[in-house]
């Protein structure tokens, strides 16, 4: 029995035992938001054992995300219905060496949800399709509106046969989380290679911990608020008084 | 520069805050007027969450109050006991109002409520206000002199029980008017972000029948209690009060002041409070057609286990 075992250890280990068929890396697996952030990007690199198409896919952290509609009610747009659905991530980017089309096939695709057309957006068991579809579609329009997710597809570019590269921007909003930076190696319609960085992003400095503060101490943060904003008042009326 | 607030979480322009800080800051300095009114809706069209707005704005009118208040204090202008009065009012109110607030925001309503309240307010206030400085402007090149505010009219407020004596504003009336007013203008610092002066100043004249040297005062000295009940509470329950966002504003705010009190005392008071009423038209109609033409995407993100924004 131990034999067998491990005997099938070897199995699941000998491709990677023979030659890995893709490493990558990131410039950077922090981005800290500090006061003066402004957006930033990361340099995704790698290389690939011999022929193959690279995909990438940037995911934020998954949470429930409620999407509302307005509709009209006495002369005013106000929101009117909602649906939750679970799944989407906060942030999503993919990027590819060829168009998709060319060599990821839609098993592929719907496995790996590559493009926003496959994430796996989970809605409520009981709601119409129709409806389901509108809201989906609502939640795309919106997060891409707001740069967090990309229906366009980001270029990897290769230098030379094996080396590959990708930046990924990360604009000034980007939700804070941990990312997961997903690199696949694609060759004749199968993923033969697959690695998965960790990343993550954080609030740091004079702002991350006003932030903390105001949530972890909130009652005492709001005393020290007021506090703050009566000294700053008086103060600035002492200056102006002379 | 990008500055990154940290609790309303956006990156925003340190000059465009400033610049907004001072131009309000100016126009309160000009007019008299608190600003809270103008600053919320011009936060909300900069793209500061609502509620953030709201918050971080109630902040900065105890800042930009407090002066003020002092200043009237040292000159024996503030009715402590009116101001009490009014203040017990204002306090249920605007806990009451950071209550609503919760609610409506977790119902995806609170945009919209800010929006309507606003647009009735500005509405109401800004065609007052211009009534009055056309009719004003008449009288000045007809000649005639405005009539004085009659004090002492029997109103129907004066019939309620629970009569109080207020000798500093030499009144004997029912407690309930005042308690009343602050109550309505608590709830307003609480939902929209305002001290309220321009509501409860012309209350206190018109409704109470004070007089109008302590008026200012008072009401000062209630909105600074109030809008730090409102900061207290926006921070504690809802986490919607940005310090550095508050502050920046602050700055601005008390620099443009000193230059608008210059200004006005240059410039003819009528012509200013029809121009001030224009202002205030103009943000309630900006405010109203967003509400009423159709949005260019009628699908929108809600939030989900994360308070405040």
């Amino acid at each position: 029995m131990r034999a067998f075992l491990a005997l099938l250890a070897l199995l699941a280990f000998m491709p990677t035992a023979k030659a890995q068929p893709l490493v990558a890396d990131l410039s950077s697996h922090l981005i800290a938001i500090t006061t003066g952030f402004a957006g930033t990007e990361l340099l995704l690199f790698g290389a690939t054992e011999g022929e193959g198409d690279v995909v990438v896919i940037v995911r934020g952290p998954d949470s429930e995300t409620s999407v509302r509609r307005k509709a009209r009610v006495a002369g005013l747009w106000i929101n009117r219905d909602e649906m939750r659905f679970a799944g989407a991530p906060a942030f999503y980017r993919v990027a590819a060496s060829k168009p998709l089309a060319e060599f990821v096939p839609p098993a592929l695709r719907q496995r790996y949800q590559i493009g926003t057309e496959y994430l796996r957006l989970q809605a409520p068991a009981d709601a119409n399709p129709d409806e389901v579809a509108a809201f989906r579609a609502g939640l795309l329009r919106n997060k891409e509106a707001q740069a967090l997710y990309d229906a366009e597809i980001g270029r990897v570019s290769f230098l030379g046969p094996r080396l590959f590269r990708t930046r990924i921007v990360f604009p000034a909003n980007v939700p804070t989380g941990a990312y997961s930076v997903e690199v696949l190696l694609v060759r004749g319609g199968q993923v033969i290679g697959a690695q998965t960085t960790p990343m993550f992003v954080n609030k740091v400095g004079v702002g991350a911990d006003i932030y903390d503060f105001a949530h972890d101490w909130a009652a005492i943060y709001g005393l020290l608020a007021v506090l703050i904003a009566v000294f700053a008042g008086w103060a600035a009326g002492a200056i102006f008084r002379k | 520069m990008l500055i990154y607030l940290p609790l309303a979480e956006v990156s925003v322009d340190v000059f465009l805050l400033l610049l907004l800080g001072g131009g309000v800051g100016f126009l309160s300095g000009l007019f008299g007027v608190g600003g809270g009114f103008l600053m919320t809706p011009l936060l909300i069209f900069v793209g500061i969450p609502p509620a953030v707005a709201v918050g971080s704005e109630a902040a900065q009118i105890v800042a930009a109050s407090v002066s003020g208040v002092l200043a009237h204090m040292r000159r024996g202008n503030v009715d402590f006991r009116m101001g009490g009065v009014l203040l017990a009012g204002g306090l249920v109110g605007s806990t009451l109002g950071v209550q609503i607030f919760k609610v409506l925001q977790g119902l995806g309503q609170i945009d919209l409520f800010v929006s309507l309240a606003f647009v009735a307010v500005l509405g109401a206030i800004g065609l007052l206000m211009l009534v009055e400085s056309a009719r004003a402007l008449r009288r000045r090149s007809s000649g005639r002199r405005a009539a004085p505010v009659k004090r002492h009219q029997h109103l129907w407020i004066h019939g309620l029980p629970l009569k109080m004596r207020f000798p500093h504003s030499m009144l004997y009336i029912s407690a309930i008017a005042p308690f009343a007013i602050g109550l309505g203008v608590g709830m307003l610092a609480a939902l929209m972000g305002v001290g309220g002066g321009f509501i409860m100043v012309p209350a206190m004249i018109y409704l109470l029948g004070m007089p109008t040297s302590v008026v200012v005062g008072t009401s000062l000295f209630q909105i600074v209690f109030v809008t730090a009940n409102v900061t207290f509470l926006q921070a504690w329950q809802n986490q919607t009060v940005d310090i550095v966002l508050a502050l920046l504003l602050l700055v601005g705010g008390v620099v443009g002041a000193q230059f608008g009190v210059r200004a006005g005392a240059k410039l003819r008071g009528e012509q200013l409070r029809g121009l001030l009423a224009l202002m205030v038209l103009a943000v309630a109609g900006k405010l109203l057609v967003d509400l009423v033409s159709m949005p260019d995407d009628l699908y929108s993100l809600g939030t989900l286990g994360k308070a405040g924004v």
